[in-house]
């Protein structure tokens, strides 16, 4: 067990993947020889060729086709889209064929050895196109998985999961974190559970859910929110797409109260599911309204990227509001 | 090839702009209407047997269009898409495969599909919707897939199959496999982001694919000059460094010499090859379509005497191959297969609620479990709503 930062960890898995099976190839813009513009991918090609590791023109469209095509002729296709912001282009792809794929044809077809990498999310002075987190343009596909790490050790466990997943994963990199982010990772080959939430800090009187990058905004609104006495469960959802209700609920049952947080904006973002979904399973249990604390409903600006986040500040406000209620 | 930043390239002192009507590509034809080699012309290496198997099939896909178009409307099934004057295309193209290269069709390729052996059961259970179809009956008529017959399941968002394609022929390549990918498409869908993608991606990557375009006029009711301004399809293929031909569509030795030669450059050279076959699309678009409120019946007679069909059939004739009387004896052998096999898919029911809910995921999800549970109780509560469902719900 040594120290890495998130990216390294990233990195890590791929290479684990592509030692493990010979099926898994790396793919996108920039990740061949240069090794991605983050260098995820740094010395894949060097060490597992250029037909494993390669770069492709510049098209999402084209890289997500070519992906799907790859995985249903039984390769383990990793695609990478440079930033989330630029995965539009290839919506349809990932909405109309990718999640419908084994649906449709009856099971007598199916991408789910596909896995496509994304950074994501905001902080880093990016503007408008390199800082969105589109997770629930997604959450709202059936047939999609959608998996967000918060740190290196998560990152390589759920990356690792999501690519030998039997089903099309969606796997958005807080890219805030790529080196901020520093932690042990186990150095074995070992998978993370999707689909599961984790209780990071047990509590008593209010549950606080993120996942990515927020999850260090809840932590801090937390620690902020015990120095007056308040006790915060704290949650990491991990997998948005299927999501953990079982573990959400069973501890809003608990403190009867639940904020969710989150860099997207808030109308229509997961948090909305989050909420119409525990309400109606805890509804006798609550003490005070289900509440978000989100980017706001406008684009993700630049010079004033620190009033857009949604940062420990704005979730200890909520903290107060939702115990005064 | 495609780095251009040499220093040794020719250099001009006068603007000289390429002209587009200068750089026409011409079209590749060796059998005329009257089922005679043109001049100059050499019959492909096309054995009796596969020829007969060629013709069986054009025959069998008459009767089916035929009969399915008329169900529809009778109102026996919700939709239907013919492909009545593009036979060769994708059939003689199919016939110059091996069964292991994959086929990934737009719609209009119900031809290849029958080519490969695809029962005239399994034809009408897609049709129907019933439960025996391969789809479980969760798509609309004419989306077919056969993973047995390595025909990929159709989907109806146009051009998507496109890029996949050179992925799945990218994946031959990676397992050293000797196949190839053919994939279908019309001149409309040849206009979505998708095309470009694709072909720009089998082009540096160097895959095992042949792109067959079936350029019959029309998309919907856009014409062919409303979709493109240069040289058709194949003018693109060279911009993405693609082996190119455009061929006579309605000719079936020139489309099965054509894809022959095609294959052979995919397989061995992993060069990825355009071919545009020229054609006609003699029917309505679909069901749901009246041509005749864009086009003339004048300008779909002059196609109707270049029929594919009856051009090879007095090819098979001269060849001593074939006759008019065992030619209309099949034919009716055709129909009335089509009529029994269409008597015995409508008497089969449609799928178990428990197949709208399963492979969405390999493995059914907790909130896909519990929407599943929701729905059998709502259909027992109200069983007189949905009779046939209800019926089959397991207590």
């Amino acid at each position: 067990m040594s120290d890495k930062n998130l990216l390294q960890a990233v990195n890590e898995a791929l290479d684990m993947a592509m030692q493990a099976d010979e099926r898994v190839l790396c793919f996108g813009e920039d990740v061949g020889a240069f090794g991605g513009v983050f260098r995820a991918t740094s010395h894949l090609q060097e060490k597992y060729g250029k037909s494993r590791c390669f770069n492709t023109p510049l098209t999402e469209q084209g890289i997500i086709g070519f992906a799907n095509g790859l995985a249903v002729q039984g390769q383990v296709p990793v695609a990478e889209i440079q930033f989330a912001d630029y995965i539009f282009p290839a919506f349809d792809q990932i909405v109309n064929e990718t999640a419908k794929y084994r649906y449709r044809s009856g099971n007598e077809f199916n991408v789910g050895s596909l896995t496509i990498r994304a950074p994501y999310g905001g902080g880093i002075h990016g503007g408008l196109y390199h800082s969105q987190s589109p997770e629930a343009y997604f959450t709202h596909t059936p047939g999609l998985k959608v998996v967000i790490p918060r740190n290196p050790e998560q990152a390589k466990g759920l990356l690792l999961a999501s690519i030998r997943d039997p089903d099309p994963v969606l796997f958005f990199e807080p890219k805030k974190l790529y080196r901020a982010s520093t932690g042990p990772v186990p150095e074995e080959d070992y998978e993370l559970p999707l689909g599961q939430a984790e209780i990071l800090r047990e509590g008593t009187d209010i549950t606080l859910v993120a996942w990515g990058a927020q999850m260090q905004a809840i932590e801090k609104a937390a620690d902020l929110a015990a120095e007056e006495g308040i006790s915060c469960e704290v949650i990491d959802l991990r997998c948005l797409l299927p999501w953990d209700r079982d573990t959400l609920a069973a501890s809003v049952k608990k403190t009867g109260r639940l904020i969710i947080n989150h860099e997207a904006p808030k109308t229509s973002g997961f948090g909305a599911e989050i909420a119409a979904s525990l309400q109606e399973v805890c509804f006798l249990y609550l003490e005070s309204p289900i509440m978000r604390v989100t980017g706001w409903d406008t684009p993700f600006p630049l010079a004033l990227q620190n009033e857009y986040l949604p940062n420990e500040w704005r979730t200890l406000d909520a903290i107060h509001a939702s115990m005064n209620y | 090839m495609s780095d251009l930043r040499s220093f040794d390239v020719e250099l001009i002192h006068q603007p000289a702009y390429l002209d587009p009507q200068t750089s026409v590509l011409p079209t590749f034809a060796l059998l005329r209407q009257d089922g005679k080699l043109y001049s100059g012309a050499k019959a492909p290496p096309l054995s009796k047997e596969l020829a007969l198997k060629i013709h069986d099939t054009f025959l069998f896909i008459r009767a089916l269009d035929e009969r399915m178009l008329a169900s529809q409307r009778q109102g026996r099934i919700s939709f239907y898409m013919t492909e009545t004057g593009e036979e060769a295309s994708d059939i003689c193209s199919t016939a110059a495969l091996d069964p292991d290269d994959l086929i990934m069709a737009q719609y209009r390729e119900q031809g290849a599909l029958a080519f490969r052996g695809f029962t005239v059961d399994q034809f009408m259970n897609q049709i129907f919707s019933n439960e025996k179809d391969l789809g479980k009956g969760r798509q609309m008529p004419i989306h077919y897939g056969s993973h047995e017959l390595n025909y990929l399941t159709i989907s109806s968002p146009l051009a998507t199959q496109i890029p996949q394609a050179t992925g799945y022929a990218y994946g031959f390549k990676q397992q050293g496999k000797k196949n190839c990918v053919i994939c279908y498409f019309g001149e409309g869908a040849a206009s979505e982001g998708d095309f470009h993608a694709a072909l720009n991606m089998a082009g540096v990557l160097r895959v095992p694919v042949i792109f067959f375009c079936r350029n019959n006029g029309y998309a919907i009711s856009t014409p062919v000059h409303e979709q493109l301004a240069g040289d058709g399809v194949a003018g693109r293929g060279p911009g993405y460094g693609l082996k190119t031909l455009r061929v006579d569509g309605n000719d079936a030795l020139a489309v099965y010499e054509a894809t022959r030669l095609a294959r052979k450059m995919a397989v061995e050279d992993n060069q990825p090859v355009l071919i545009e076959s020229m054609t006609y699309r003699l029917g309505a678009h679909s069901s749901s379509d009246d041509p005749s409120g864009y086009r003339s019946r004048n300008e779909e007679d002059k196609w109707r005497k270049k029929d594919p069909v009856a051009r090879f059939r007095q090819w098979l004739i001269h060849q001593g191959w074939w006759t008019e009387e065992e030619d209309e004896a099949r034919q009716a052998e055709h129909r009335q297969a089509v009529v029994e096999a269409m008597k015995r898919a409508e008497k089969i029911p449609k799928s178990p609620l428990e197949d709208m809910f399963t492979d969405v995921y390999k493995e059914l999800p907790w909130h896909l479990e519990e929407q599943l549970e929701e729905a059998k109780v709502h259909i027992r509560k109200y069983a007189d709503i949905y009779p046939t469902t209800a019926g089959r719900l397991k207590s």
